[in-house]
């Protein structure tokens, strides 16, 4: 026995890598079944190699098969080592650990981690395993000392916070693969390769492993300040916000005030994209309001701070008369975003002083003023969906305007967008019930009252509106333009010219440009279209206008306004000119066709691809860069 | 001890001339004086004992038609009906092991390997580790030397199975009269027969598994009493500490909070052990103290539920050269204690209290010993560091645990010892030598000076801190015992083991009230449930199991894990399961639900047949480091997850 015990030490030991791999994959399912085999041959050798010459055959296959039953066995206890150390691989140190409970001499020199180099000989058939002479010398005369790798050490790092994934909690820095993952999704979104952006987008969406990141998306998305003028861009770092707040892995915490902040700069700032009025920043707008919608309804957001500060700026926005009309827009379209609640409590009640201000605007009919005009109608527009929200609330729930249900969206929020229009007028209720005003002074007399009954609410609107309210909530359809009716909501690109929420106002800006470019007849058109509105209620109007030009401090530093806005409007003039000339040279249909959204944002796109080398060629290359992209996200995914 | 096994030890205790002991034996056995021997002890006295006990195995049937029979008992399980082919199904495991040792038994090598190559891939997936050990076995000799060859000779796998389907087999033995079948299902098989409906395939699968197949039913019927005891009176030192302490601005304060504390101790649980069942330490003043600030803490404690995930907080082990194979947290979450590979355990602190030790002999004699502060004092404050290395083990540690109060460490190792550390002067206090092979794990009780120990010599071992030999021994596991876990109430122990069951031992005489089997390869972790009552359990097979030890019965399997689970913790009111292991996740597990399923129909009837609650899938969350594997989970008196690994780099 001592014998056999003493046999299997060297020799086995050429056969243990296979054995480990036998040992380490399940039995296999076709049944067969490999172990190690020593050969007869080996025995003989081995025997031969300490002095015993002459082993009879079956002495050698005995002890062989011995040998064999051996290895198996100190393989399986091996196995169990490796368990109990609680790792995956199986090590050289476990296996002389089995050795030893068997009272075998455990094998040194082979407990390096690197794995050995087991190679034939040049000439014979023979296998060795490549064992180097080491000069220790050298290791005593040289100064080549091992690295220290330093002293062991805890760190406490958030795996999770409530739930949600913080990040790879064991992950010491940003490492490589991460870099290169958002280096690569940022120039896929600021690209112009739809399919690029798309995957983009959807990685952000879903993954589970880009918390780490996170900053730095939330950095990229604040660069809206320093790139107002190019709408594409905008758009696309909007979608990204939009993609990081859907992803259900991020832990948005301290980041969503800046995300929010940069949301409210899309809806509420004079974009310096606006001052071409051919570049549709009022999509734009409505999206960046419904992405603020989304935010507030993922409950991400702790509802006491943040939605206050929300209304608080939107409704300081809207009061301000020195702010150009398209902020004002923006400021009705966020109301109208956050629900018929915010609808009610802030615009509303402001209605009665900023009608007539609107209406300043509307009537004034110098060229000078065609731009801001067409504005104006614009924010008639939006206004007018607000009130349709809120009529259409308070017709579903019947006197009770606030009892939490579903209304049908309206035609600013987005029919494209079915979720954002149910968009919470509960948690918005309960806010304003619970914490008071949020911020409106004119609101809070109301409040005391009670509900308004809506037959009142309508009378109010309907002093300001006309007919077009009739219009829209009368026979209670949903009054749906013809144009919206694009359902792709997140990958769609909102830049589209023309594609604006208002028909109506749509069509009341065209004729100024006609009758600038054309004859130079003063062709006033704005009253044909938007007749309903104007004539059946001139009365009263005039009568509000007079009573607003009492409002003499407010008033008046309306008025200052269009010299501002005349500046611009001259400056949008000239341009204007230079792009209708070439819509008359294009045909008959001068004031229906629009240009082309790519047409203006081309230059500055290809400037912005320039800086990024991929994105320049996106035609020719198309496929490539999305080669690119997916194996680094397959990295992280 | 059945007769054979019996003469087995008499005759070896013949052969080493061991009179008295012989003699006291035969006593015991009630066995006639040792002159007049039966039949079967002359026979041993030819034979060396271990063979005597092997030649069970000796048949003169004719054993070349085994692959024949067995075919023929597959054919009838595969065409009886689908009521009883699930239970029958069990028999033909142990069946093809007893036949293929019987053809080696009796050097049928060749038609052995036959038998073997043939029918081996028939079993389930969960045999296939024994058979594998089992393969390597070929002759006689290797026979005599496996211990899991030793195992299936000693003892009887068992099968529960319903009347019928037991009326069915009965019928198909006596149409066909194979001898050698009919004497291996009597010799090596302990069918338990019970009057019911036949169980189903997935109530068979859901408890086999086992090295040695399912839990007899008597082996459960013993009532445990996993009840938490009344919390002792603790209102004296709260007094104490409210007059000493704060003087008079919470007075009110403190009064609200001991009459909480009071409604909680009169809540006397119907399950509970009676207080003086196990002689337990006395309550020291400070252990007083420190069920009271932990009670405190608790009341900070963040509700969790299936709408309140835990908070992750992940301890990650960097820059250790060596393979971390141990690590334990203190309760209350306060000290970190890590095994290595190379046998060094490292202790670090997690609350800005850094680590000293005590000043020297001629320092401390110095001290005026009536201080309040003299704990304090005795501290030498120049040796704060932030962790301490103890020397002291020769082979890998494999387990770590700290006393309740803080001052002591338990450590495990390959090299057969358990050692005691002071955390007052991080040196070794005492070595309980014992176990002689690798010891897997080692856990303090949780009232101290009781710990328990378990490793490769397949017992557990009860000690108290201040003797060196076992107090108990729980002995009847057939494998290694991988783990243990001390019941809340300091009177059970719960043990897993790599025979694939899960027992628990009463320490008061350390008999085995509960097995439980289920898991189909080696259980590495326990943990308890808060109130007592119910214990998870996992391993090597990944999936996570919990057991109602009421009346010792699976409740649910939780599967998700990729790799072996090495970690599992109950959150502090006991409605989320956490478990980690070496897939580097941790995941959550929605325990509550099935607490809640169980409470509505606690059938009586229905407890017999293993069930599982139908509760859909528990997983509530599934959370990945990036590349540490999660060795350790501790939940903090508030409720905050805490999880320790170390950081691997390729």
């Amino acid at each position: 026995m001592q014998n056999m015990n003493d046999s299997h030490a060297p020799p086995p030991s050429q056969q243990s890598a296979d054995a480990t791999s036998a040992a380490g994959t399940s039995a296999a399912a076709s049944g067969e079944r490999k172990f190690a085999q020593i050969p007869k041959e080996s025995v003989r050798a081995h025997a031969e190699s300490i002095g015993i010459s002459e082993v009879p055959d079956d002495v050698a296959a005995m002890v062989a098969e011995d040998a064999c039953y051996r290895l198996r066995e100190v393989m399986q206890a091996s196995c169990q080592f490796m368990r109990h150390a609680k790792r995956k691989r199986l090590t050289a140190e476990d296996f002389n650990r089995a050795l030893r409970w068997s009272n075998v001499e455990p094998m040194y020199g082979h407990n390096s981690p690197d794995p050995m180099v087991f190679r034939p000989t040049k000439d014979a058939e023979l296998y060795f395993y490549e064992d180097r002479e080491i000069n220790l010398t050298e290791f005593a005369m040289e100064t080549i000392l091992p690295r220290n790798p330093g002293e062991t050490t805890v760190k406490a790092q958030w795996l999770v916070v409530e739930g949600r994934d913080k990040g790879a909690g064991s992950s010491p820095a940003l490492s490589e693969e991460l870099v290169q993952y958002y280096d690569q999704v940022t120039r896929a979104i600021l690209g112009g390769n739809e399919q690029l952006i798309k995957t983009a987008l959807a990685d952000l969406r879903t993954n589970s492993r880009i918390s780490a990141l996170l900053p730095y998306f939330v950095y990229l998305v604040g660069e809206v300040k320093s790139i107002s003028h190019d709408l594409e861009a905008l758009t696309r770092l909007l979608q990204t916000a939009q993609a990081l707040i859907q992803n259900p892995h991020l832990y948005l915490g301290p980041y969503l005030k800046q995300l929010v902040a940069s949301v409210m700069y899309c809806i509420l700032e004079p974009l310096a994209a606006s001052i071409n009025p051919l570049n549709d920043h009022w999509a734009l707008r409505d999206y960046a309001a419904r992405l603020l919608a989304q935010i507030c309804r993922s409950g991400c957001m702790s509802v006491e701070g943040l939605q206050k500060q929300l209304l608080l700026a939107l409704q300081k926005v809207l009061v301000d008369p020195a702010r150009p009309l398209c902020s004002h827009y923006g400021a009705v379209v966020g109301l109208t975003a956050l629900g018929s609640k915010a609808v009610e409590d802030v615009l509303y009640p402001q209605l009665g002083t900023y009608w007539p201000f609107l209406q300043s605007w509307m009537e004034d009919r110098t060229i000078s003023n065609a731009q801001a005009k067409a504005d104006a109608h614009r924010v008639q527009g939006a206004l007018l969906s607000a009130a349709e929200l809120l009529l259409k609330t308070y017709q579903q729930n019947g006197s009770e305007p606030h009892a939490e249900s579903s209304h049908e969206s309206s035609p600013n929020q987005s029919p494209q967008q079915p979720e954002a229009s149910e968009f919470t007028i509960g948690t918005f209720g309960q806010l304003l019930e619970s914490g008071g005003t949020a911020g409106s002074n004119s609101g809070s007399h109301r409040r005391d009252k009670g509900p308004v009954p809506i037959t009142q609410m309508y009378a109010d609107l309907y002093s300001f509106f006309g007919d077009s309210l009739a219009v829209r909530v009368g026979n209670g359809a949903p009054f749906v333009p013809a144009k919206e009716e694009e359902s792709d909501q997140d990958a769609e690109p909102i830049v589209e010219a023309g594609s604006s929420a208002f028909p109506a106002v749509e069509r009341a800006d065209l004729p100024p440009m006609l009758s600038f470019a054309g004859n130079g007849q003063p062709m006033d058109l704005s009253s044909v279209p938007s007749t309903s509105d104007t004539t059946h209620t001139t009365g009263r109007r005039t009568s509000k206008r007079r009573q607003s030009s009492k409002e003499s401090p407010k008033s008046k530093r309306a008025r200052r306004a269009p010299s501002m806005s005349d500046i611009f409007s001259l400056s949008r003039a000239s341009q204007r000119r230079r792009d209708i000339v070439v819509n008359i040279r294009g045909g008959r249909q001068v004031g229906k066709k629009k240009t082309k959204p790519g047409a203006l944002l081309g230059a500055e796109l290809s400037r912005l691809c320039r800086r990024v080398p991929f994105m320049g060629k996106r035609k020719k290359v198309k496929t490539l860069p999305g080669k690119v992209l997916q194996p680094s996200m397959g990295m992280l995914i | 001890m059945d007769q054979q096994t019996l003469a087995a030890v008499l005759q070896f205790l013949k052969n080493n001339k061991l009179k008295d002991a012989e003699a006291a034996l035969r006593r015991e056995a009630k066995l006639p004086d040792g002159s007049g021997d039966s039949g079967g002890s002359s026979r041993v006295a030819t034979s060396g004992e271990v063979s005597s006990v092997l030649s069970a195995y000796e048949s003169e049937g004719d054993l070349a038609r085994y692959c024949e029979y067995y075919s023929s008992l597959s054919s009838f399980i595969e065409s009886s009906l689908d009521a009883h082919k699930h239970e029958l199904g069990c028999l033909l495991y142990p069946v093809f092991i007893h036949m293929y040792l019987q053809l080696v038994y009796n050097r049928h090598e060749k038609e052995a390997q036959k038998f073997f190559n043939r029918f081996s891939v028939e079993q389930e997936d969960w045999h296939q580790e024994d058979l594998r050990t089992l393969s390597t076995v070929k002759t006689r000799e290797q026979m005599e030397v496996n211990d899991l060859m030793d195992t299936f000779r000693s003892s009887k796998f068992v099968l529960r199975m319903s009347r019928d389907s037991y009326q069915s087999l009965r019928r198909y033995l006596k149409q066909n009269e194979h001898r050698e079948l009919l004497s291996i299902l009597q010799d090596h098989l302990f069918i338990d027969v019970f009057d019911g409906v036949p169980r189903n395939r997935e109530q068979v699968q859901a408890t086999s598994g086992a090295m040695m197949g399912e839990a007899r039913r008597d082996a459960n019927k013993v009532k445990v009493l996993y009840g938490l005891p009344k919390e002792p009176d603790i209102n004296v030192p709260l007094d104490d500490d409210d007059e000493g302490g704060d003087g008079e601005d919470k007075p009110k304060k403190k009064k609200q909070k001991k009459d909480l504390l009071l409604n909680k101790n009169k809540k006397a649980d119907p399950n509970a052990p009676p207080p003086s069942r196990i002689p337990l330490p006395e309550l020291k003043d400070a252990d007083k103290l420190e069920k009271v600030l932990s009670w405190k803490e608790g009341l900070k404690r963040v509700p969790l539920g299936r709408e309140n995930l835990p908070s992750i907080c992940f301890y990650t082990l960097a820059n250790a050269y060596q393979n971390v194979s141990a690590v334990g947290i203190s309760e209350d979450s306060s000290l970190l204690a890590a095994g290595f590979e190379d046998s060094n355990v490292r202790v670090w602190s997690l609350s800005p209290q850094r680590l000293r030790t005590m000043r020297g002999a001629s320092e401390l004699d110095q001290l005026d010993k009536e201080a309040d502060d003299i704990v304090e004092r005795m501290m030498d404050e120049k040796t704060a560091a932030d962790s301490w290395l103890l020397h002291g083990h020769t082979g890998p540690v494999y387990s770590t645990s700290f006393s309740p109060d803080r001052e002591q460490l338990l450590t495990s190792s390959e090299d057969g010892t358990v050692r005691l550390w002071s955390l007052h002067t991080y040196s070794n206090l005492v070595v309980y030598k014992g176990h002689n092979y690798p010891v897997w794990d080692v856990q303090f009780s949780p009232t101290g000076y009781y710990f328990v120990s378990a490793g490769h010599d397949r017992v557990a071992r009860l000690w108290g801190t201040d003797q060196f030999q076992p107090i108990r021994m729980f002995v009847g596991h057939y494998s290694d015992v991988t783990c243990v876990q001390y019941h809340p109430n300091s009177n059970y122990v719960a043990t897993g083991s790599s025979d694939r069951t899960v027992r628990l031992w009463d320490v008061l005489n350390g008999n085995c009230v509960r097995v439980m089997t289920g898991h189909k390869a080696a259980v590495h972790t326990l943990a308890w449930s808060p109130d007592g009552r119910y214990l998870a359990s996992a391993g090597v097979d990944k999936n996570v199991l919990l057991w109602d030890i009421a009346y010792g019965r699976l409740l649910a399997e939780m599967k998700g894990h990729t790799d072996p689970v090495y970690s599992l913790c109950f959150s502090r009111e006991g409605s989320l399961l956490a478990s980690g292991g070496i897939d580097n996740t941790v995941k959550v597990w929605d325990v509550q639900k099935v607490f809640e399923e169980i409470a509505g129909s606690d059938d009586l009837t229905s407890l017999d047949r293993a069930s599982l609650v139908e509760v859909g899938s528990l997983l509530l969350g599934s959370f990945p480091t990036k590349a540490t594997p999660v060795l350790k989970l501790h939940f903090s008196h508030r409720n905050l997850l805490l999880g320790c690994g170390r950081y691997q780099h390729n």
